[in-house]
């Protein structure tokens, strides 16, 4: 162990938060196992550590969410016992959760209004919601309801929503996960005045180089215990992840020679009108996709991925069959279930809630994609022994770490969800994968397996179609890069071609139709 | 102070399994102060409700006689909510069932029909209940209609359809004006299983729909599909499947087991078609439903407890004065409680002072 302290000195004589010996036990398992922690004001402090070493639990207990099995909690020096959150919140502990609490068809402002404690009228809390929004750079429309916002606007709304208790000490739980670049340095610059104001924040993310750039001080968690506090500014990206894994990260390799072979995937002039007035009209999106191929698609989120991932899948049909084809068959008109039996797989963005059912077991969320094509259903009836063999190979491939056998989707922790779906979509052996956001939430090992995963189904002969957020990571294993703007999607440029500047421009749209540019900017 | 619910970090399996203990244990406690305000002794009463129909064995029989259409209507209820289809109108369906299936009874009444008549007054009664349950069920998905309303609007309109048949065209000519059909000839009859007794074939069938129900939830892939589609609508729609279609189903297996309860409760036990067939067991399935935590076993339970409320209200009235609608009131508390003590499954209370005041403004 070692413990390097942080550069700054503090300001203060005792720790604003302290966790002493915290643990906690699920039936025998030790998600946090005696760990010591003390976050001072004036401090951006990172919680670091792989998925499921036990970082939400921790944060969780500070929040009053989960009550710690043994060992204590100091706020201001003073042992603090906490029987839920709303005490939490009055000695002005803040929290933004790695999954989203909001209720789809409320309003931002009434989804604030419910997890706000004060008693001022909804009134004056929208006006205070608008106002707080915009002194910190976060604009919002209290009116619109949340179902139509990006997630990163939703994001914004749990961000503005901790602001508005005015907390001396902020909990992020992977705030950047689902944020474009530039959402992310916008949510830095909040987070740099925050501390400046005099205010602690515990902060959580599996991206290595932004913990650099924003933390003082770091605490490393792994398997569930603490392994170290050191200066992360001192550190390397490599030797973080070190000190989290235990051991070196893989590089990811791709095959030497893949063989590019027929068309798997062909999108011919497709134009669909959105669900919903704010959702995005797609429009002439044409695309196709070899076997042996991996297409990356990029993008500021909330440009019609979304959209196209519906009418990719079959949760939104197409009204002329032919503007998709899947291994040769025209299947615009198919559903989810028939595009599955063609051989094509899904990996959608949101995993709690579309991409499993948060309150089954991971067996019967196997079911759940697995029923429509392989041995899971015979004559109607659900082979459990098939299902459970399904979460069995997901865990053993890709390192799913969990409490039990068997357990339910949410009890797992956010990146273990993450390589359980992805697992469950990839062992399918799909011709077609169309994937979002792979590596959500995913630390820095896992995203390595996840990616490797991804080049060797290419390799073995599969089309890949990869939406990300994430621009390294499309550069990274992608042989081709499109980029969608305003519904559109541009040609794809060879990988190798595409620099991050010439990305840049094409995700603002700048090399498409001024005229569309026009139209589509006032919608 | 104040009292607020607060979402709990993990669900509570125990509280899950003891959630219906603690409703009929708060039930009880609300009937004793409600029996001490009627000036009864609620000691007596609790035991004339609940221990004095055990201790006999006609009564045990009654009691399974009235558990069978609980049983079997609350079953497909159970479907229905699980999909998060609202099937109300179960009585309507179950009436729908007893018209359908009393009109052979009546038809072939005196003609010497063979042993058809009764599978096929069964058959007919479940088809009538479906059909019926699947004009709510096509207003829902064709128009968007609230099928919690027109479900409960329709048990009125085959309430009065019944009472216009057995005044009008059914009515037994030897009836000495009685709103009722000739009794069932024996062919248009369930079998009792002990000769003499109460008990019928229809609880059999009501153990069979139990069986299925465990099955058809537990071990198929349409049992998955609705158990998702209610827990998760998104996923279930990525899974490929179609809430709209399993509205459909589920209200229609749903009408059928009320149809066919509807039937056998007037070719068994009352053995003619009359206006009142029914104390409410399609409402009353309802409570047996949530009571049961829509798993078929615990509904086989529920389905049976309930049904000692009826025969413990029946007797408490004869011995003790106590009026029927005690029982009624009974079953609306004990629903109240069942549905309150769930939410403590995912939310728990707590007191908090008086709330401190949040700063205004976050800077
Ligand atoms: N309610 C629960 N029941 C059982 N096990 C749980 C529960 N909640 C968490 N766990 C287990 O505790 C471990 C730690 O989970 P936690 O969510 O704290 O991980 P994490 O560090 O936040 O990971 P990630 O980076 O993937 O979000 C996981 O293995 C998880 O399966
Ligand atoms: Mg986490």
């Amino acid at each position: 162990m070692r413990d390097t302290t942080s550069a700054a000195p503090h300001t203060s004589a005792t720790p604003l938060l302290q966790t002493v010996g915290l643990t906690k036990r699920y039936g025998s398992f030790l998600a946090n196992d005696k760990i010591d922690l003390d976050v001072w004001p004036q401090q951006i402090h990172a919680l670091l550590g792989e998925n499921g070493a036990g970082k939400s639990t921790l944060v969780k207990a500070i929040y009053g969410l989960v009550q710690p099995s043994e060992g204590e909690l100091r706020w201001e020096g003073q042992t603090m016992v906490l029987s839920g959150p709303s005490q939490a919140r009055a000695r002005g502990i803040g929290m933004v959760f790695q999954h989203f609490s909001l209720f789809d068809n409320l309003t931002v402002a009434e989804n604030v209004a419910l997890g706000l404690d004060g008693k001022e009228s909804f009134k004056e809390m929208s006006a205070r919601l608008e106002q707080v929004s915009r002194s910190y750079g976060l604009p919002l429309d209290p009116k619109r309801e949340v179902w139509q916002l990006s997630v990163g606007e939703r994001q914004r709304i749990e961000i503005v929503r901790a602001l508005m208790q005015n907390p001396k000490f902020l909990i992020l739980d992977e705030p950047t996960a689902v944020l474009t670049p530039q959402e992310a340095d916008q949510l830095f610059v909040v987070l740099e005045r925050l501390k400046s104001e005099g205010r602690a924040i515990l902060y959580i993310s599996h991206k290595l180089e932004e913990v650099k750039r924003l933390c003082d001080t770091a605490t490393i968690l792994r398997g569930g215990k603490k392994v170290s506090t050191c200066n992360p500014k001192a550190e390397t990206a490599a030797s973080l992840a070190r000190m989290m894994v235990g051991t070196e990260i893989k590089e990811v390799k791709p095959a030497a020679s893949r063989e590019i072979t027929v068309p798997r995937l062909v999108i011919n002039d497709l134009n669909l009108d959105p669900d919903d007035a704010h959702g995005v009209h797609l429009k002439g999106i044409s695309l196709e996709l070899r076997g042996g191929e991996i297409l990356g698609i990029a993008g500021v989120a909330g440009n019609g991925q979304d959209e196209l991932f519906a009418a990719l899948s079959g949760e939104r049909l197409a009204r002329d069959p032919g503007t998709i084809v899947i291994e040769g068959i025209a299947a615009g008109h198919l559903s989810i279930s028939r595009r599955r039996k063609l051989g094509a797989a899904f990996v959608p963005e949101e995993r709690l809630g579309h991409g499993t059912a948060p309150r089954m077991r991971l067996s019967e969320n196997a079911l759940l994609t697995g029923h429509a094509a392989g041995n899971m259903v015979q004559h109607g009836f659900v082979n459990t022994a098939a299902t459970l063999n399904a979460v069995d190979r997901a865990t053993e491939t890709f390192d799913v770490r969990k409490a039990k056998r068997d357990p339910e989707a949410a009890s797992l922790s956010g990146g273990n969800l993450q390589k359980f779906i992805v697992g469950r979509e990839i062992l399918r052996n799909p011709a077609v994968l169309v994937v979002s956001q792979p590596t959500w939430g995913v630390d820095a090992g896992a995203a390595a397996v996840i990616r490797q995963a991804l080049l060797d189904l290419a390799a073995a002969g599969a089309a890949v179609l990869v939406t990300s957020q994430d621009l390294d990571e499309l550069i990274e294993i992608s042989d081709r890069i499109a980029v969608m703007f305003h519904g559109r999607l541009s040609a794809s440029l060879p990988t190798a071609s595409a620099s991050r500047e010439k990305l840049g421009l094409l995700m603002g749209g700048s090399s498409l139709e001024t005229k569309e540019q026009a139209h589509a900017a006032d919608t | 102070m104040q009292l607020i619910l607060e979402k709990r970090a993990e669900r509570s399996r125990t509280v899950a399994l003891a959630s219906p203990l603690i409703a009929i244990g708060l039930t009880i406690v609300t009937m004793t102060i409600l029996f001490m305000v009627l000036g009864k002794n609620p000691i007596s009463a609790l035991y004339v409700y609940f221990i004095v129909p055990l201790a006999d064995g006609y009564s045990l029989q009654e009691i399974a006689v009235k558990a069978t259409p609980l049983v079997m209507i609350a079953i497909g209820l159970s479907l229905c909510y699980l999909a998060n289809a609202w099937n109300i109108g179960a009585e309507g369906q179950f009436l729908m069932g007893a018209v359908a299936g009393s009109w052979i009874a009546v038809k072939t009444q005196g003609t010497g029909a063979g042993h058809w008549v009764l599978p096929a007054m069964l058959l007919l009664g479940a088809l009538a209940g479906a059909l019926y349950a699947l004009i709510p069920a096509i207003c829902k998905v064709r128009f968007g209609a609230s099928e919690i309303l027109t479900s409960l609007m329709l048990v009125y309109v085959a309430d009065l359809l019944l009472d216009y048949l057995v005044r009008g065209p059914w009515r037994d000519p030897q009836g000495f004006n009685f709103p009722t059909t000739a009794e069932f000839d024996p062919v248009a009859t369930v079998p009792t299983l002990i000769e003499g007794g109460r008990l019928h074939l229809g609880s059999i069938l009501a153990l069979i729909v139990v069986a299925a129900g465990a099955v058809l939830l537990g071990k198929t892939i349409k049992g998955f599909e609705i158990r998702v589609v209610g827990a998760a609508p998104r996923a279930a729609r990525f899974g490929g499947f179609n809430a709209n279609q399993l509205i459909l189903l589920t209200f229609a297996i749903s009408g059928a087991l009320s149809g066919l309860a509807g039937i056998i409760e007037v070719a068994g036990p009352v053995g003619h078609l009359q206006p009142g067939i029914s104390p409410g067991y399609g409402f009353t399935a309802i409570i047996v439903a949530f009571l049961g935590r829509l798993n078929p076993i615990g509904i086989l339970i529920a389905g049976l407890f309930l049904a000692l409320t009826f025969i413990g209200g029946e007797q408490a009235q004869i011995t003790m004065k106590i009026p029927l609608d005690v029982t009624k009131v009974f079953q609306g508390i004990l629903l109240f409680y069942v549905l309150a003590c769930d939410s403590l499954i995912l939310y728990r209370f707590r007191i908090v002072s008086s709330s401190p005041q949040v700063a205004r403004g976050a800077h």
